[in-house]
């Protein structure tokens, strides 16, 4: 098998892996919601209500399609595609596991090991916010117009944050911007120098404060409460897709899912090992090599669906911000913190050493 | 002007550094939310279960049926002058030769009609009921799509010789 071959075989997979996972993270997100309110949820489409996502795929492909007659025609339509193509090129830089290795041949499972690996995720990330901005512009509306610019406020307010708490990671890795390096760091070494566990030498032992930053600042990337002030359908009755009907309201709502998704795969990467797991070095004595590259896909997917989880879970515990709240969180508290993050570990790493 | 001497000065007092971080306070919102997560859900299944009626339960009437399939019903007319919403209209007819299967007494209710939208639902026609005749149930009156369809006759409310109603736990067991 070609690398070209396999390389093309894992775009796919992860693209319908992602749309997977966005889909049944609408169901999970029911679920969960009716969980934590003591309900039960959806469970009438197959056991368990499984099948409920494909019943509002239907449903969202059978909708009626309405263009508003005011709006910008082609700009309407190209919000909501933009906003999905960018949501699901984040994927292509994130190490998915161990290498598989087939007649000697090894096969990487990661798209493109690119060397600015996490700078390309911010950059695509950040083109994003035009998915949303476009769709509000375009639908020419008091309301999607608000969500648009809170959209957009927000994002650009949040991005500096994020990259700021990102660059304390980077310099504990040598300044490598590789996604493949940070997680193969997390994988050597010993804890804090003298714990000796294989595979747990993770980034959120040694950062913390960027970790909570990050995680903050991914929550409002990804416009999901308490950071939904765009789309906050008490108060702007959608936001950014309030016009927006039938399949390019569901572009929209599948592209926050795979945000989701994406981001949480991000957080894992850097924070918390990747796919790194304790016990990995032992069990690469004792199993097959691909077997455990598959153990350590599916450790890296375990991360994933916590964070999801937690990122519904903190949905239903925390309000809403008010937005002079959510500007004064950003700027004044997260973007401060996270350079004297970054002026801390710098200064520990040029003194102390690693 | 003070009133009374019980008002109060409020403050606000300033929050502690602990409190400013609000990590605290998220963490422990989370601790709240995850504790329902296990918690017995408050949903019935609603088609497969029915929830269970309190015995007082008033819901729809039913107009029962002697143990020889005799309907109790007289026509006296009590339960349409007790009914505080004049919900219930009735004719009475004289009882004809060979109807003895049919009706317990010399006289009989030939048409009688409870508007469901007007009842109230107090019971106090079978308060009045000299007769064990008219009894509240635990049965939900169905819905319709039109007003004239909620006044329900005989067809309805008498009870069916094979399919009796239990009134066992609305039956009074006091006697004045």
């Amino acid at each position: 098998m070609s690398i070209v071959l396999f390389k093309a075989i894992l775009v796919v997979l992860i693209f319908l892996i992602s749309l997977g996972i966005a889909a049944y993270s609408t169901y999970g997100e029911r679920k969960i919601a009716a969980f934590l309110q003591d309900r039960i949820g959806p469970d009438r489409a197959g056991p368990f209500g499984l099948l409920q996502p494909i019943a509002d795929g239907v449903k969202m492909f059978l909708k009626e399609e309405i263009i508003p007659t005011v709006s910008d025609k082609l700009l309407f339509i190209a919000g909501p595609s933009m906003f999905m193509l960018t949501a699901l090129m984040t994927s292509a830089v994130i190490p998915w596991g161990l290498p598989l290795e087939f007649g000697g041949t090894v096969y990487a499972l990661q798209v493109a090991d690119i060397n600015i690996g996490i700078l390309y995720i911010m950059g695509v990330v950040s083109l994003g916010v035009y998915g949303i901005m476009i769709g509000g512009w375009a639908s020419n509306n008091k309301f999607a117009l608000l969500g648009a610019i809170r959209a957009s406020s927000q994002m650009i307010s949040y991005e500096l944050a994020m990259g700021m708490s990102v660059i304390a990671v980077l310099l504990m890795t040598n300044g490598s911007l590789s996604l493949n390096n940070i997680v193969q760091s997390q994988g050597e070494g010993k804890l804090y120098g003298f714990i000796n566990i294989s595979g747990m030498n993770w980034n959120i032992f040694y950062q913390p404060v960027a970790f909570i930053i990050f995680l903050v600042c991914s929550f409002a990337e990804t416009n999901r409460t308490p950071f939904d002030l765009p789309e906050s359908e008490s108060e702007l009755i959608g936001g950014f897709h309030t016009e927006y009907s039938s399949m390019k309201l569901g572009l929209y709502l599948f592209g926050e899912y795979i945000n989701m998704f994406i981001s949480s795969a991000v957080i894992s990467c850097l924070f918390l090992g990747g796919y790194n797991f304790p016990g990995i070095e032992y069990l690469g004595t004792v199993l097959p090599h691909n077997i455990v590259s598959l153990i350590s896909v599916a450790a890296l997917f375990g991360k994933i669906f916590f964070f999801i989880f937690f990122f519904m879970w903190v949905r239903w515990t925390i309000p809403r911000f008010r937005y002079d709240q959510l500007m004064r969180l950003g700027w004044q508290i997260l973007m401060p913190l996270a350079i004297i993050n970054v002026l801390i570990t710098g200064g520990i790493l040029t003194f102390f050493g690693n | 002007m003070q009133l009374t001497n019980r008002s109060k000065v409020v403050t606000k007092p300033e929050m502690t550094f602990v409190e400013k971080l609000y990590l605290p306070a998220i963490f422990s919102g989370l601790g709240i939310t995850i504790k329902h997560l296990f918690k017995k859900k408050a949903t019935l299944k609603y088609p497969e279960q029915t929830r269970q009626f309190a015995p007082v339960y008033r819901g729809m009437h039913v107009l029962k049926r002697d143990e020889q399939g005799r309907e109790n019903c007289t026509a006296c007319g009590l339960c349409a002058v007790s009914c505080p919403a004049e919900a219930i209209t009735m004719d009475a007819a004289e009882r004809k030769k060979g109807e003895e299967g049919l009706y317990r007494e010399e006289k009989y209710a030939a048409r009688y009609e409870i508007n469901m939208l007007r009842c109230i639902y107090c019971g106090l026609c079978e308060e009045a009921c000299p007769k064990d005749a008219i009894y509240l149930t635990d049965r939900i009156v169905p819905s319709e799509y039109s007003r004239g369809e909620f006044v329900f006759g005989k067809d309805v409310l008498v009870e069916k010789v094979d399919q009796r109603i239990d009134v066992s736990k609305r039956k009074k067991t006091y006697t004045i």
